[in-house]
């Protein structure tokens, strides 16, 4: 294995600085990639909303704002115990960067599991697109569908990336509990760091959108 | 740019802030401001997105070729939202000869 001084400097770069900046422009780059990919979404949820607003209010009222709110927390916890995890790895805190890293697993855990509980919710209450849709009182099924549809692929898109993440802080800690990550040398702290903010940035845009901007209408 | 390590406060204050926020979206959006709705629910969301850019993705110590990077990417999120809405929001604006 490479030590840990030929990992944070390698021969195509002039200094440790320079190689830094570069992997993390790469890391940003690939993270415009992924707001195109959302925006894309984001855009296709835009139209029919618009298309059909009054239904998309009734279906979106049968989400719970109170879980979506304290999962948006929970999702905000994870990011400071994250950037802390940064922290931590700039000043080569090993044992405080693993115990963050574990924290930001338990966060990351934590929002699954209660998102897993609203989709099990969905799945009781005929929800789910599909032949067994079926949404109380609502006279335009499809449209209805076409909501639940957006919902289900948006927030499981999200969830996908959270899977992904929690993956890469599994093997994070495995390697920063090996000593791997120095001051010197943490860059895949660091771009592991961008990702899973820039999952939760994904998620502050989700919870208003699908969860909140019709709320008024009940009342 | 050399590296730039933040101190424990300035990520406890923005995590206080974000956490105010989304009680603060969650609770206006109770009220009825009739399509200012939407306009505050993603007034609210920018903010918060600026505050993890900036802070918690450190943005602010970052390379001026980082942030054209990240600024190009929004503005083309800006033309793939905007040209596309220009076209689905406009369509009942005008009527379609023979139709």
């Amino acid at each position: 294995l490479p030590s840990v001084h030929s990992l944070a400097l390698q021969e195509q770069f002039d200094t440790a600085e320079q190689q830094r900046d570069a992997s993390n422009l790469g890391m940003w780059i690939f993270l415009v990639t992924e707001v195109m990919f959302f925006g894309g979404v984001f855009t296709a949820y835009t139209v029919y909303r618009h298309l059909y607003w009054d239904v998309f209010a009734r279906a979106s009222n049968t989400l719970s704002a109170l879980i979506g709110a304290f999962n948006t927390a929970v999702l905000i916890c994870s990011s400071l115990t994250m950037a802390l995890a940064v922290r931590a790895s700039q000043l080569g805190a090993r044992k405080t960067l693993v115990l963050f890293l574990l924290a930001t697993i338990l966060f990351g855990g934590v929002f699954l599991a209660i998102k897993g509980y609203e989709w099990y919710e969905k799945f009781e209450e005929h929800h789910v697109p599909g032949p067994n849709f079926h949404m109380e009182g609502e006279p335009l099924q499809p449209q209805a569908q076409l909501f639940f549809s957006l919902y289900f692929a948006m927030t499981g898109l999200h969830a996908l990336h959270m899977v992904i993440g929690v993956g890469l802080l599994a093997w994070l800690t495995f390697q920063a509990h090996r000593g791997r990550f120095t001051a010197l040398y943490n860059t895949p702290v660091d771009n592991t760091g961008l990702y899973w903010h820039f999952v939760d940035i994904i998620w502050i845009f989700l919870f208003p959108l699908l969860y909140l901007v019709d709320r008024h209408l009940t009342k | 740019m050399p590296e730039q390590i933040e101190s424990p406060k300035v990520y406890l204050s923005v995590f206080a802030a974000l956490i105010v926020l989304t009680v603060v979206t969650t609770a206006v959006a109770y009220v009825n401001l009739g399509p200012f709705s939407t306009v505050v629910a993603l007034a609210i969301a920018v903010s918060k997105m600026l505050l993890v850019a900036l802070f918690f993705m450190h943005i602010r110590h970052s390379t001026i070729l980082t942030k054209i990077v990240v600024a190009g990417g929004l503005l083309w999120l800006g033309i793939l939202i905007t040209l596309s809405l220009s076209d689905f929001l406009t369509r009942g604006w005008l009527p379609v000869p023979g139709r």
